[in-house]
């Protein structure tokens, strides 16, 4: 936090405290952030909407979703920002982008990130090479569509939500990324296998899809 | 049947009516959930009356084994409850979320007047 502080200066901090018991309010508040605190763990998604919401009822033009386990290095902020300058309505962090440092994830992870870029470029024609980075610049008018709409899943947040922007015709470019190791937390692959939760991601496009087929259908 | 199971089946109906009602009198239950389950108990207590309704719709259906009949459409029956609840436990759920969200965001904004005065 420090590292955006002085990196950023000119953007305010807000962090989302997702019904934690340890010291993240008192930590968060001393680095000069404000603090939004959810009664009870509402997981990644939540979150994200939550501190989303926030942005967008403050009336901020921009926002950047940074992962609180310090692997998200702060150097990239600039570099996300730059590309909404260049006219993207959303930013995505790549860990995986030509220029960025090499990133290892495991087997599971790897095959089901793989399919998960076939998946989206079918679903959506995008050729991104990270669709589940958390780290992403929003412009105004992608803040207030998620703000309203961003899924709460686990892992299916991070995709659902590039599906609609890219449904509501919204420019979407990658920002190589490199990623620390985190700080501290375990990996939030929780209680539901790797695997399962990729099954259910994919669960989650069809119904993006569905629904977004269903909408233009509505509309002709 | 035998008598004797005739009997059982009258009193677990009967007893499984009343535990729903005392459970809508005390507000436990939802009418519309009470309504669900009170269905169950019309359609069930006719048949441990009158055994013979089971084999009769049996033959309808071309089943040789009545008890077949009953079961499959408990299971039927129970699976769609099931589906419905979860379908319920999905709205409580984005409900819920909603509540939460809202009170965190007031409750950042009330903390962000009291330190702009």
């Amino acid at each position: 936090m420090k590292e955006l502080r002085t990196l950023v200066p000119d953007f305010d901090l807000v962090v989302v405290d997702d019904g934690s018991t340890d010291a993240t309010v008192s930590i968060a508040r001393a680095a000069g952030a404000r603090v939004v605190r959810l009664p009870f763990n509402l997981g990644v998604g939540g979150a994200v909407r939550a501190g989303l919401r926030w942005a967008e009822q403050r009336g901020y033009d921009r926002a950047v979703v940074v992962d609180a386990d310090g692997q998200h290095d702060a150097h990239g902020v600039p570099a996300l920002i730059d590309a909404l300058d260049a006219g993207a309505d959303l930013a995505i962090g790549s860990r995986f982008a030509p220029g960025a440092d090499p990133y290892r994830v495991g087997a599971v992870r790897a095959s089901g990130m793989r399919l998960l870029r076939v998946v989206v470029r079918i679903v959506s024609g995008l050729r991104l090479t990270d669709v589940t980075s958390g780290f992403r610049a929003f412009d105004r008018p992608v803040l207030e569509l998620l703000a309203r709409e961003y899924p709460a899943e686990y892992l299916a947040d991070t995709v659902e939500a590039l599906l609609m922007v890219a449904y509501a015709g919204f420019r979407i470019d990658e920002v190589p990324v490199a990623m620390r190791p985190r700080a501290g937390g375990r990996p939030s692959s929780r209680s539901l296998p790797l695997a399962a939760n990729y099954l259910r991601l994919l669960i989650a496009i069809l119904s993006a899809g569905y629904r977004h087929t269903r909408q233009r259908k509505d509309t002709e | 049947m035998t008598t004797r199971a005739h009997v059982l089946t009258a009193i677990a109906g009967i007893a499984t009516t009343l535990f729903i009602l005392r459970l809508v009198g005390r507000q436990q239950l939802r009418s519309k959930y009470a309504l669900l389950w009170l269905t169950i108990g019309v359609l069930v207590l006719p048949l441990a009356l009158f055994p013979h309704l089971l084999v009769t719709v049996s033959n309808w259906f071309g089943v040789a084994y009545a008890p077949t009949t009953f079961l499959l459409f408990a299971i039927g029956f129970l699976l769609v409850v099931v589906i419905y609840l979860s379908r319920e436990l999905s709205q409580v759920e984005v409900h819920l979320r909603s509540v939460a969200e809202d009170l965190a965001l007031l409750r950042a904004s009330s903390e962000a007047e009291r330190e702009d005065q």
